[in-house]
């Protein structure tokens, strides 16, 4: 090997890494959503004002800003109200292309989540579609959303388009 | 279940890559060879690094017509940096130092390693290179005092 530098070539690119060390605090509603997680609950928490459930819960609702009331415990079943093929991966994600990220209303929410959607040909996702969570093995479950490693569908009808227009 | 809020250590890193622009490009394979390029401006000054577009008449300047400077100056300005943080060139407190490089009119930012008892402006310094320049700032692993006879 030689040990002569390559100084033929100038420098035309340079890389710069850019880095942010964070503690990251959730707040008191994401805490308990993630401490629900860590159980295999998916916890939500009601508006007192447009009785919606919100989920992820925040510390107020998104959509009248009052303060949040009852914590809701969700289904892991639920409707894909509408769906994304993906056919460019980003970096440090090693799904195999193409594949379908969904935004499903699990079961007694009132807002989506956005998950990954397997176990179906592309052709055949459909807005309506019935999905059901499909959980990590509950030895591997953390404080994190990705305990739910995909939904997949189930053999329900289609939930009618009217019942999930409005999160559109 | 705990009501008690979670917290976690939480880093986002992105690794850009740029390219550098002739100018610049210049300027770093020069610090690869242990060279320092700065370029004559529309006002006759030296500017250490060179910029791609002169700062008066902002026309790009030229990449052909870099000069090269000095790899000794004088510190112009320094700041103590008490608290280094990850990616700085020491991970102990260092200064950083505007250091005119003889032959420059212009500050090149950069470490310099010396007590902070020692520092003032107007001593004299040198460059230390890295030991294996690859074309990038931290070819010049510091400034150092240069003893004064």
């Amino acid at each position: 090997m030689s040990t002569e530098p390559v100084t033929a070539v100038p420098v035309s690119e340079i890389v710069t890494p850019i880095r942010l060390d964070y503690r990251y605090t959730p707040g008191e509603a994401s805490s308990r959503f993630l401490r629900g997680m860590k159980e295999g609950r998916i916890l939500g928490r009601r508006c007192p004002s447009c009785l919606k459930v919100i989920l992820p819960p925040r510390g107020c609702c998104s959509m009248c800003g009052e303060l949040l009331g009852e914590e809701v415990e969700v289904k892991d079943s639920g409707t894909l109200v509408t769906f994304a093929v993906v056919n460019v991966n980003f970096a440090n994600r090693t799904i195999d292309l193409p594949y379908v990220t969904g935004e499903v209303l699990f079961d007694g929410a009132d807002m989506t989540t956005m998950v990954l959607l397997s176990g179906v040909p592309l052709d055949e996702v459909r807005m309506g579609m019935r999905v059901k969570a499909v959980w990590l093995p509950e030895e591997q479950w953390d404080y994190t959303l990705a305990n739910i490693d995909h939904v997949e569908p189930i053999d329900e009808p289609d939930a009618d388009y009217e019942s999930f227009k409005e999160l559109l | 279940m705990s009501n008690e809020v979670l917290s976690a250590p939480h880093s986002m890193e992105f690794a850009y890559t740029r390219s550098t622009g002739p100018v610049v490009g210049a300027f770093l394979t020069g610090l690869r060879d242990r060279k320092v390029l700065g370029v004559k401006d529309s006002r006759g000054e030296v500017v250490v690094p060179p910029p791609e577009y002169d700062r008066t008449s902002f026309a790009p300047t030229d990449a052909s017509a870099l000069v090269e400077v000095g790899q000794e100056g004088v510190v112009t300005s320094w700041s103590w940096n008490p608290t280094p943080r990850s990616g700085q060139p020491f991970d102990r407190p260092f200064a950083w130092a505007l250091v005119q490089l003889d032959g420059s009119d212009t500050g090149l930012l950069h470490a310099l390693d010396a007590p902070r008892d020692a520092i003032r402006t107007g001593m004299r310094v040198r460059i230390r290179w890295a030991e294996s320049p690859r074309g990038f700032i931290d070819d010049i692993a510091c400034f150092e005092p240069v003893e004064e006879a």
